[in-house]
């Protein structure tokens, strides 16, 4: 039985980001907007609780949105050990994410991540390993993760990976401002971010777990897309608390009333606490049904995860032989 | 579709549940369903067939019950039911316990079954329907092990007939058998025709779960057996489903000493104030509306948006209507399923081609091919005069209009003559603590909508029934008072030709607003003495002044919004100036019955008036403990207008017995006097009038109980009736009561000891008051 709408999104050739949609430019603060919004945790929270349970994929469907899941990830190395040979493994990876004869299996030949993510000094190497695959290079920048490194140096820290060939940067805001409601400095320091990335994207990290409420989740993703942000994301992934759907749920709804008004499309990167396969595709059926289809794509969604990965290379090859499968079978990054 | 195409497209596919352990189970019984009776499964008689409404398909042929099934179930209960209730708490507890293990180790079975039965969508048969219900089981096992301790001064009724509705099966017969087994009651329950099956398993597993035989019996058909129930010699009748089979139902147990209880229709509002999170209040309705398919007597029916952001509301609304998904019921992706009915669906469709006004919007989703399926559809610009503003559509159809000010809100919201539920979307806490209590519904959800929980008493007010499901308040339609009850002998009025003993004729007056009132028809009758001494006349009240003392009652509705502190003063002082005229009034009341009890029945006045007070600012609601972050307070509010037909036998402490509780707890009052004493009565007027009590919350009439009491009973602007006259008309009144299915409290002929305990007490703060269950989830 085909009971679906059909899909009105213009889809892209899978798995380049930053295609077609116009940037998101600055617009000046609208603090009536920033201060109308509202956001009521508890339903919320019902929605987000009642999602797994009214969406589900099945079989090839499942098969292919893993597949949706894998080219949506910033496959992510943010340790104080990293080396240059262990960013290597990762870009490899990103590169080839799941054994060949499994994506031949599915057809899905040439699926790579959506990019690969690392702090400044490992994207010099990441862009040299990833040479030649399109795959951009993300860093996390501004005195990541806690952003409290002096301003003009984290003004500089775009600039350096930037000119290090970072094609998309993730920045940090002042939780500070947002704490104190003081949005006009969060809008300066957004803006000004937003100038130093130049033609890189930027994404804005706004570190929910440390927000206190959900309603400060909303405004701040009001406030940084106005301020030009590319994607807003959730979190570093250092914060006791990281990606959760009612997060995200708000987030998107953000994105959602930015678009509706301004009609820019703004994009969405939850980080941190997406582990599983599972989680993956209530991450996607939420924001399928809450955004759209056309919200999908690279260009407009990513996920931060490092280990998610490999949970969903054993869903795929379940798939494709029909029998449970173990983490040693599949390539590490 | 290859795996490329789809991450190209990122369609939901098809996630169908498997329908083979459900379609195993009807085979294994043979596909045909006999009555389960006594323990048993009867052979089939006539059968019907059961249809999957998705696809049409024949499930089962289930048995049209007879007289003689209907008869061998009621007997098998009868036989049943004083083992059972002999049992004692824990003994019930415990097989109420094994049910609902029992459905818990059979969850998916009975989910399944559900939804192919009734055509709802499998998420929520699996995670709303059965969960509730099983949960309703352990709740209520637990009711039965504290029985004994906590309502020592009740007992089971008997045997309860029950009737529950098609459009959730499984979850309305948890509602109805749960708290009746748990009282020590037998039960007879007939599903709806639509939708036996789930009904049927569940008599299988409660025979697994070692229910005794007679306790729970199923009878199976159309409404012709729902009849058959309703007239059998069963002891309460406690029925789920429209309100004209409510009040047919009301009417055809008028008179027959039975516990009833009704949960009927609505149109429950569903208020959006501008300060609201609105993508959450947007996605609320998914849940009100388009939940079931709309068929659900509390749904969220009725939207009322502020009118400043109404067009940017209905925006994100038609967006979000636009991602609903309509299909197999069995899918597990699936928003809205099959209607349960051709029948059901012809009947939605023609509503709402019978009424093109407004804006019509239905959501752009492909319907499949057969079964039967009705698009989401929002119905925008419609104003209270609109049908489909008033009627029940019992659909997947919202209609909405927008408003002004709160004010106009509540008023909107009221503008009605169901009152079954009403949500609201605020984010002030303000906003919503004041508006929640003024609507009129029985529950109301406060950022969220249609949460149910077996602790939390479900039910409405007007015409969306009476009488309230789970929680505490729920027990007491399946119990009553111990003691074995007296008949009521008549009382008559004493003939006589004497004069008047005083020198100087003191006029006796209806009390009608706070003042002194002639009777409409301008005739009175003689009041006389038991040795003939006439001591005075009684003016005889006619319609119109019901008519007059009504609309009094009606214009003092403030006082229901006063404080208990302020009702308790004004009460401790009718009963001071009471007592400054007790030699007064024990004379009054000694000539007009004879004897010398006058003394002692003022004195008992007195008391009686310091209780009403004691209790005015002490009857508390109840925070329950619902499974969710927040609370679902059990408030207790004013029924609204009562009509007290006072006991003949007790002149004025059958008066102020009824009236002092009534208005205690913030009701107003239309009370007809003794019909035979009617002057002390008309005395304490003036002690009403002398202790501050605002004008209307208490009217006096006097006149033949015969006459102002069918009138009162079908007055549509009363609330509730209350009979305690010696004259036999608790059958005409529970019947004429069906027009607005007011409450009523009838004495079926049966005495009460008005000196004695028996004249306070939990009956009249239960009949003065209606549960209002107030759900606040919170956090931030």
């Amino acid at each position: 039985m085909q009971i679906e709408k059909t899909d009105k999104a213009v889809t892209t050739a899978a798995g380049l980001p930053q295609l077609h949609e116009p940037r998101n430019e600055v617009m000046p603060l609208d603090l009536r907007w920033v201060a109308a919004v509202q956001a009521n945790t508890s339903a919320i929270e019902r929605r987000a609780a009642t999602l797994p349970g009214r969406r589900s994929v099945k079989k090839e469907w499942q098969a292919a949105w893993l597949c949706k899941a894998i080219s949506l990830i910033d496959l992510t190395t943010l340790a104080g050990d990293d080396t240059e040979g262990r960013v290597r493994r990762l870009c490899a990876k990103a590169r080839q994410p799941v054994a060949p004869e499994i994506l031949r299996a599915l057809g899905m030949e040439g699926l790579t991540t959506g990019a690969v993510c690392v702090y400044h000094d490992m994207v010099a190497t990441a862009v040299d390993a990833l040479r030649g695959s399109g795959l951009p290079v993300a860093a996390v920048s501004t005195g990541f993760p806690a952003g409290l490194s002096p301003f003009p140096l984290r003004i500089a820290e775009i600039g350096e990976s930037v000119a290090a060939g970072a094609r998309e940067i993730d920045i940090v805001i002042t939780r500070r401002h947002v704490l104190q409601g003081n949005w006009q400095a969060l809008y300066d320091e957004m803006r000004e971010m937003r100038a130093a990335c130049g033609e890189a994207h930027i994404k804005a990290i706004l570190a929910t777990g440390e927000l206190g409420t959900l309603r400060n989740v909303a405004r701040a993703s009001l406030v940084c897309m106005m301020a030009g942000a590319d994607f807003i994301k959730t979190s570093t992934g250092k914060e006791s608390v990281n990606a959760t759907l009612p997060v995200t749920l708000t987030m998107i709804r953000a994105i959602r009333d930015y678009h509706a008004r301004t009609g820019i499309k703004v994009g969405y990167k939850p980080a941190g606490g997406i582990s599983k396969a599972k989680d993956a595709l209530v991450y996607l059926s939420l924001v399928k049904d809450e955004l759209g289809d056309r919200w999908l794509q690279p260009d407009l969604l990513r996920f931060g995860a490092s280990s998610l990965l490999g949970d969903i290379e054993r869903q795929l090859e379940h798939h494709v032989t029909g029998a449970y499968s173990a983490g040693w079978r599949h390539a590490m990054a | 579709m290859t795996v490329k195409e789809i991450f190209d497209r990122m369609d939901y596919g098809p996630a169908p549940e498997s329908a083979a352990e459900a379609m195993a189970w009807l085979a294994g019984k043979g596909g045909r369903f006999g009555c389960f009776i006594d323990g048993a499964f009867a052979a089939p008689g006539t059968t019907f067939e059961s249809r999957n409404p998705a696809t049409g398909e024949v499930l089962a042929q289930v048995t049209q019950a007879t007289q003689a099934d209907v008869d061998a179930a009621v007997k098998a209960a009868r036989k049943a039911q004083p083992k059972w209730e002999k049992l004692g708490g824990h003994g019930r507890a415990r097989i109420l316990y094994a049910i609902a293990r029992m459905m818990q180790k059979q969850a998916r079975l009975l989910a399944v079954l559900e939804t192919l039965d009734n055509g709802k969508p499998i998420r929520e048969s699996r995670d709303i329907d059965v969960p509730l219900a099983v949960r309703h089981f352990y709740y209520h096992a637990g009711m039965a092990q504290l029985m004994e301790a906590e309502l020592p001064d009740r007992q089971a009724l008997g045997v309860c007939g029950q009737i529950v509705p098609w459009n959730f099966p499984l979850l309305m017969l948890a509602w109805k058998i749960a708290p009746a087994l748990a009282m020590g009651n037998t039960v007879v329950l007939k599903p709806a025709e639509y939708t036996s099956l789930t009904a049927l398993l569940f008599a299988d597993l409660c025979h697994q779960a070692g229910v005794p035989k007679g306790v729970i019996n199923i009878v199976t058909g159309d409404g012709a057996v729902g009849e058959m129930i309703v007239q059998a010699q069963v002891d309460k009748i406690a029925f789920t489903g429209s309100t004209a089979v409510g009040r047919r139902i009301r009417e055809a147990t008028a008179g027959r000493g039975l516990g009833l209880t009704l949960e009927l229709g609505g149109k429950s509002p569903y208020i959006v104030f501008d300060d609201a999170d609105i993508d959450s209040a947007v996605e609320g309705l998914v849940d009100a509306i388009w939940f079931n398919q709309g068929q659900v007597c509390c749904a969220g029916s009725r939207l009322l948006v502020q009118e400043g952001m109404a067009e940017r509301f209905y925006a994100k609304l038609r967006a979000r209507m636009d991602g609903l998904r309509i299909g197999d019921p069995l899918d597990k992706c699936i928003d809205v399923g099959a209607i349960v009915d051709p029948v059901q669906l012809a009947t939605i469709t023609g509503m709402v081609a019978d009424n093109p006004e407004g804006t019509h919007y239905r959501a752009p989703c492909a319907l499949p091919a057969k079964g039967a399926f009705y698009p989401p559809t929002l119905i925008t610009g419609l104003s209270p005069a609109s049908p489909l503003m008033q009627e029940e559509i019992f659909g997947p159809v919202l209609v909405a209009m927008t408003f002004r000010t709160p004010a106009e809100a509540v008023e909107l919201a009221n503008n009605t003559r169901y009152g079954l539920a009403a949500t609201l979307w605020t984010e002030n806490i303000n906003l919503a603590l004041d508006v929640a209590p003024k609507l009129a519904a029985g529950v109301v959800w406060v950022n969220a909508t249609n949460l149910f929980d077996a602790a939390a008493p479900f039910g409405g007010v007007r015409e969306s029934g009476f009488g309230r499901e789970g929680g505490w308040a729920g027990l007491s339609a399946y119990t009553r008072p111990r003691g074995t009850p007296r008949a009521l002998r008549p009382t008559l009025p004493f003939d006589g030709n004497g004069a008047p003993e005083a020198a100087l004729d003191r006029t006796a007056k209806l009390y009608i607003g706070g003042k002194q009132a002639r009777p409409d028809g301008g005739y009175s009758r003689p009041v006389h003495g038991p040795r003939g001494a006439l001591l005075g006349h009684a003016s005889l009240a006619n319609r119109k002044d019901i008519r007059n003392a009504v609309e009094a009652a009606n214009a003092a509705r403030g006082w229901a919004r006063t404080t208990g502190h302020n009702r308790a003063q004004i009460l401790f002082y009718i009963a001071e100036n009471l007592s400054a005229r007790a030699a007064e009034f024990a004379s009054r009341i000694n000539d007009l019955q004879g004897g010398k009890g006058g003394a002692a029945e003022v004195e008992a006045c007195i008391r009686r008036l310091f209780t009403w007070a004691a209790w005015a600012d002490k009857l508390d609601g109840r925070a329950t403990g619902v499974p969710l972050r927040g609370v679902a307070l059990a408030m207790r509010e004013p029924v609204g207008t009562i009509a007290i037909l006072c006991p003949d036998e007790a002149p004025l402490l059958g008066l102020v017995s009824t009236v002092a509780p009534a208005i205690a707890l913030g009701n107003r009052v239309v009370a007809v006097a003794s019909d035979p004493f009617p002057l002390a009565a008309t005395d304490f007027y003036q002690v009403l009038d002398t202790s501050d009590l605002p004008a209307g919350v208490v009217n006096i009439l006097t006149g033949s109980h015969a006459e102002l009491g069918p009138v009162l009973a079908a007055h549509l602007d009363i609330d509730a009736v209350w009979s305690f006259s010696s004259a036999h008309l608790s059958e005409i009144i529970e019947k004429r009561s069906a027009g607005n299915l007011k409450r009523t409290w009838v004495n079926n002929g049966l005495a009460r000891d008005w000196a004695g305990p028996e004249g306070e007490g939990a009956a009249f703060r239960d009949a003065a008051t209606e549960v209002k269950t107030v759900w606040i989830p919170y956090g931030e």
